[in-house]
Formats: C-alpha cells, structure tokens, sequence
C-alpha cells in the first residue's frame, strides 16, 4: 500500500457501472473521489443508487465495469474480508445479533481479529461512553434495548476496531424525531473528534445538511447517476433544476437552515 | 388389568424390545442429522440444488414405510440384516423434516443480521457457526423433533421383517389375535414417542426463549 499525503483520496470510484442485469444499470459513469477524513454525504431518492454506490465500496457489490479503489487498491485485489474489517458499517435495521449481548455485539470485529479478551472488554467500556451509553448495558441483550441505544450500539460496534472508514446506509432512518435529532447531534461531535472517513447515506435533506456542515460534502444522486458533489452552502445556493426541486419539497413548514 | 400383568411377568423382553426400538430410532436419527443438517446448510448456499435434494427427500417420504422396506430388501449389504435396512429406511424418512427446516431455519434468520456480519467482515464459515446456526436452532430441532416422531411410528413396522423392536409384540398380537399383546407393543411405542415430542419440544422452546 503506498504512502497517502493527509488530503488525498481514500476511496476513489473511475467510472463505475453497475447493472443487475443487462437491463438495468443501477449506476452509471459514477467519478467520485472522497477525501481522507471528510465526510460525504450521499443524498438522493429511493432507487437513485447512493446505497448501491456505499455498497461498492466495502465489495458488497462488485462493479460491471469501472473501477472502485479504497487506499489506492481495486476492490478486487482486496480480500473482501481483510477489507471489511477496515471498515465500520452501520446500517438501518442495526442487524445487532439478538442471541449476542451488547458487549459480545459492540467486541465482534476484536473478537474475530483475535483480540486478548482484557482489550476487548476495555475497548467496548470505552466505546459504549463515547456514544453516550452507560457501559452496564453491556451485559443486556438488544431485545431490551430502545430503539436510539440500538442504533448508538450499531455506531459503537462499527467503531470498534478503529476503522479509517465508516459507511453508513440510512442509520437513523428508523428512529422517531426526537431522537434522531439528538443522535445526529451527537454523531456530528463525534464525527469531529474521531476525524475519520465517512460516507453517509441518507435522503433526508436536513439530515445531509447538517452532517456536512463542518466542512464536508453532499454528492447528490438522481436515477444512477452522481449529478454534483457540494459543500452544504454551495448545495443551498445551487442553480441546478434538481437541487431546487429537491430543495422545495423540503420547503413545506420547515425551516432548513436553522437544521 | 390384564396389560399391567403381562407387563410384570414379561419386563425383561419388554425392555429388551424397547431397547431394540431405541437403538433403531436413535442411530437413524443420528445419520439423519449428520446428513440431513450439512445438506440443508448446502442448500442455503446453492439454491440451485433445492429441487434435486428437496426432491428426493420427498420422494422418500411418498414411499409408504412397508414398501420402502420391500424395495430395499434386494440392496447388498444393507438388505441382508434387517436392521440395517431399519436403520437405512429411518434415516431416509427422516431426511426431509431435518433438511427442509435446516434450509427453513437459516433463510429464516433476519436478512439485517447476515448483511451486518458479512459488511463487518465475518468469513462465511464464521457466519454460519456463530450467527445462522445459533439463530436457527431451535427451527432445526423442531424438525429433528418431527422426524424422531415419525421414526418412532415407523420402526413399529420394522419387525415386520424382523428387525425387532415394539412392533414384534403388535404383529404377534395381530398373528395370534391377542389383544393384550398388540397393546404392549403398540402402548410402550405411543409412549416413547410422546417423551421424544415432550422433551424435543421443551428444548425447542427453551431456545427459541433466549432470542
């Protein structure tokens, strides 16, 4: 793996394809470069194929033709699984597993790295506090857990072996208001303090904005296609007919910039 | 009563006979897990083979259990012994439970859970031994338990060809029309399967509790 400099591009798409079928391309001609240490928000509709592009990225999907590099190596020259553990996942739907306690849930990636148990269990202590959960949860299972400590256990178990990347797929889609503001808060201070690569999916447009507010980014996708990479303020004072379209359905009671 | 009486004077061919009836069932059951559960896990992962596989265990099951006996009689080897050919035969009828809720099982563990281990890096095998399984179990005993049932009844028809068993006493009491000697075959029988249904069944739920 040769040596980066800080602002260079860990993962890097050269115009990927990707197609179920010979159908149907779920992607096309996607270039996109994300910066080590920045946070890049996918935003889009249902179907525009921000997930399909988080997906290439950990070699959950593999692309029809283009290529998809992470740390300057194809996703196919990676072993899949060496390549994954190098990178946080958190999904919608969390996927904690129900027969695991929080603590064996947040310990899995140390665990199957071989971790000494002591590490572990420190590192897990120490994860739980860092997402706001008191570390005595981690002997209950995630059936008696709320929806917001599930999903915070969800972050904690993708931090666990300090990946350089994490990807996230609508992480917080599932959780009520209230909540989910007070999580997105939160992960927005982590964010700064962990200083790592994220690449966020969402197509809530307060959610995109406020997540690359500290100087990040919003790639925004329409059917299969990337249509522009912006930084929050340039996304509001963009001229483009879908932005404005995307930014007027959001109009209705709500006030955007104040998100 | 005249069956509690003939109990008392003949307990030690009835446990002789109940022994043969465990034996019968218990080495059947054990290949039909042994085989039956990696080709379940096989057809989670080729799902390609499930017409072949599922297709032949079903076959299996059509076959009514006196005439799977007769056809296997002419097989070398195993129809030369009788409970060889028992034990083939149980095992063959208890394929298609264990197979099928095998497959049933792991399919059915929540899809959030397998995408979260496999986009964390776990190998296929670590998510099989460590996630599918364990979430599948309780479905899988289910099906050993169905299956252990169904053997039980079955190798009643064993002694047919003389492998022994509980069903010795049934077809002599048919023989000789004696209706003490149907009920001390049939009776033990009915009861062992009721244990195996009761005790898998408790197990089966007490894993199915912890998720």
């Amino acid at each position: 793996m040769r040596e980066s400099p800080e602002n260079a591009a860990i993962i890097e798409f050269d115009n990927v394809r990707y197609a179920v079928d010979s159908q149907r391309d779920l992607l096309r001609g996607l270039n996109l470069q994300v910066r080590r240490g920045e946070t890049l928000v996918l935003l889009g509709r249902s179907g525009s194929g921000k997930t399909t592009t988080l997906k290439l990225i950990n070699c959950l999907l593999v692309p029809s033709s283009g290529e998809v590099r992470v740390e300057g190596r194809s996703t196919l020259a990676w072993d899949p699984i060496q390549l994954r553990r190098r990178i946080g996942y958190v999904i919608q739907e969390v996927g904690l597993f129900p027969h695991f306690t929080v603590e064996r849930n947040v310990g899995l990636v140390p665990g199957i790295e071989g971790w000494p148990r002591e590490r572990i269990r420190e590192r897990v202590r120490e994860l739980l506090l860092l997402v706001g959960l008191d570390p005595q949860l981690g002997s209950r299972y995630p059936r008696e857990l709320s929806g917001g400590q599930r999903q915070r256990v969800g972050v904690a178990r993708a931090l666990a072996a300090d990946p350089p990347i994490l990807l996230m797929d609508e992480p917080f889609g599932a959780l009520d208001p209230i909540t989910r503001s007070e999580i997105q808060h939160e992960f927005l201070a982590l964010e700064q303090r962990l200083k790592k690569t994220v690449v966020f999916v969402t197509h809530d447009l307060r959610e995109g904005l406020l997540l690359a507010s500290a100087g990040g980014r919003i790639g925004l996708f329409e059917a299969g296609r990337l249509v522009g990479v912006y930084t929050a303020e340039e996304f509001l004072r963009a001229g483009d007919p879908l932005v404005a379209e995307y930014l007027a359905a959001f109009r209705g009671g709500d006030n955007l910039i104040a998100g | 009563m005249g069956l509690l009486r003939f109990f008392l004077t003949n307990h030690v061919e009835v446990l002789e006979l109940t022994g043969e009836h465990l034996w019968l069932v218990g080495v059947s059951m054990l290949l039909a897990v042994v085989v039956g559960v990696p080709l379940g896990i096989l057809l989670t992962r080729r799902p390609s083979l499930n017409k072949p596989i599922l297709g032949s265990a079903n076959i299996m099951q059509t076959v009514p259990s006196l005439a799977l006996f007769g056809l296997l009689l002419p097989v070398p080897w195993i129809g030369a012994r009788a409970d060889r050919l028992t034990i083939l035969a149980l095992t063959l009828y208890a394929l298609l439970p264990i197979i099928r809720n095998t497959h049933a099982g792991i399919t059915g563990v929540d899809r959030a859970v397998v995408e979260a281990g496999r986009g964390m890096g776990m190998t296929d095998r670590q998510l099989l031994f460590q996630v599918e399984l364990p979430l599948a179990l309780g479905v899988i005993i289910a099906g050993v338990r169905v299956a252990t049932v169904i053997s039980v009844g079955v190798a009643t028809i064993a002694a047919a060809i003389g492998a022994g068993g509980l069903g010795e006493y049934i077809f002599r009491g048919l023989a000789m029309v004696n209706n003490n000697l149907i009920l001390a075959g049939a009776v033990p029988a009915a009861l062992l399967a009721l244990a195996a249904d009761v005790v898998l069944g408790q197990v089966e739920r007490r894993l199915r509790a912890s998720q």
